[in-house]
């Protein structure tokens, strides 16, 4: 089993906050996180790609392309936004580093298929770093549904 | 109870990746800037993991001193400093694409550590620090283990 991981940085802001929870809920549980006017982050976001060595090239899949499919699908979409008012899958949901991971494996898995359909690798896992003390991951794939449960009915309010 | 062990060693070394059978532009497309044909270099960093028992006697799972002499002897040596594409077995032949070089690494390394108490269980490779590739096992075919 050979698989290959490589890394990405994009900056984003975002504030948690959920509509379901009063003010003081909001505090207790999202602490500085949930300061009224947001706050950033560089992402660190690995993505894990695993098949089979091609024999003649010797690539699992080509950089290059690994690199345009992410730039297209995933950093133009993230870099330099605000999550909570710039990125639509996130109007209904926190935009926990959870959630966003769920949110890019989303849209990894979704265009993947389209993009690399000579080739048998697949991406089977994906880490985000919201800080260097902060790291969450997922196996690859994960369904919609998961993200679908944690979707509240309520715009989350931001003040910019 | 079963441990893992990772021990660390770099080199630094310089290659290209191309294929003779394709034109400059297709080079480029599947290798990137890697295809250059002059070359360019990377300071590798290499974790291999062990698995094994700890030894009831000596608390150690393998011997660290003996793991350090064999990663130097085998992989340090004979990379560090080099031109893999024109010094290295098998990369006269063989792209040194990332994965690749990890499982030369794999190829290399595994016999010294499939012992009656130890196993091989991971080489990770960094071409740089946004960059590796992982290998958990390849059978004496080439072909990716199960």
């Amino acid at each position: 089993m050979t698989t290959l991981t490589r890394l990405y940085r994009f900056p984003a802001s975002h504030r948690l906050h959920s509509s379901a929870l009063s003010e003081a809920e909001n505090s207790r549980v999202y602490g500085k996180c949930n300061n009224p006017f947001g706050h950033g982050h560089d992402y660190i976001l690995q993505l894990l790609v695993a098949g089979p060595v091609e024999p003649e090239t010797g690539l699992i899949v080509p950089i290059p392309a690994l690199d345009s499919f992410v730039e297209r699908y995933v950093l133009r979409r993230l870099a330099f936004r605000n999550l909570n008012l710039d990125v639509p899958q996130f109007a209904n949901v926190v935009p926990t580093t959870e959630n966003l991971v769920l949110v890019i494996a989303d849209l990894i898995e979704r265009h993947w298929p389209a993009s690399f359909t000579e080739r048998g690798a697949s991406p089977c896992g994906l880490k985000i770093d919201e800080t260097d003390r902060n790291r969450f991951e997922v196996l690859l794939p994960v369904t919609a549904r998961r993200l679908a449960s944690n979707r509240l009915n309520e715009r989350v309010p931001v003040h910019v | 109870m079963l441990m893992f062990l990772t021990r660390k060693a770099e080199f630094s070394a310089s290659h290209f990746c191309r294929l003779p059978s394709l034109s400059d532009a297709e080079n480029v497309d599947l290798f990137g800037e890697e295809a250059n044909p002059n070359g360019h270099g990377h300071n590798y960093i290499v974790e291999i993991t062990v698995q094994g028992e700890p030894d009831p006697l000596t608390g150690m799972v393998v011997d660290l001193k003996e793991m350090k002499e064999i990663l130097e002897r085998e992989i340090v040596v004979p990379m560090d400093h080099r031109f893999l594409n024109f010094e290295v077995p098998p990369f006269q032949e063989l792209v040194p694409t990332t994965a690749n070089v990890a499982r030369e690494i794999w190829r290399r390394l595994q016999p010294f550590f499939s012992t009656p108490d130890t196993t091989l269980s991971r080489v990770r490779l960094y071409e740089t620090a946004d960059l590796y590739v992982e290998v958990s096992g390849i059978d004496t075919s080439g072909e990716d283990a199960a």
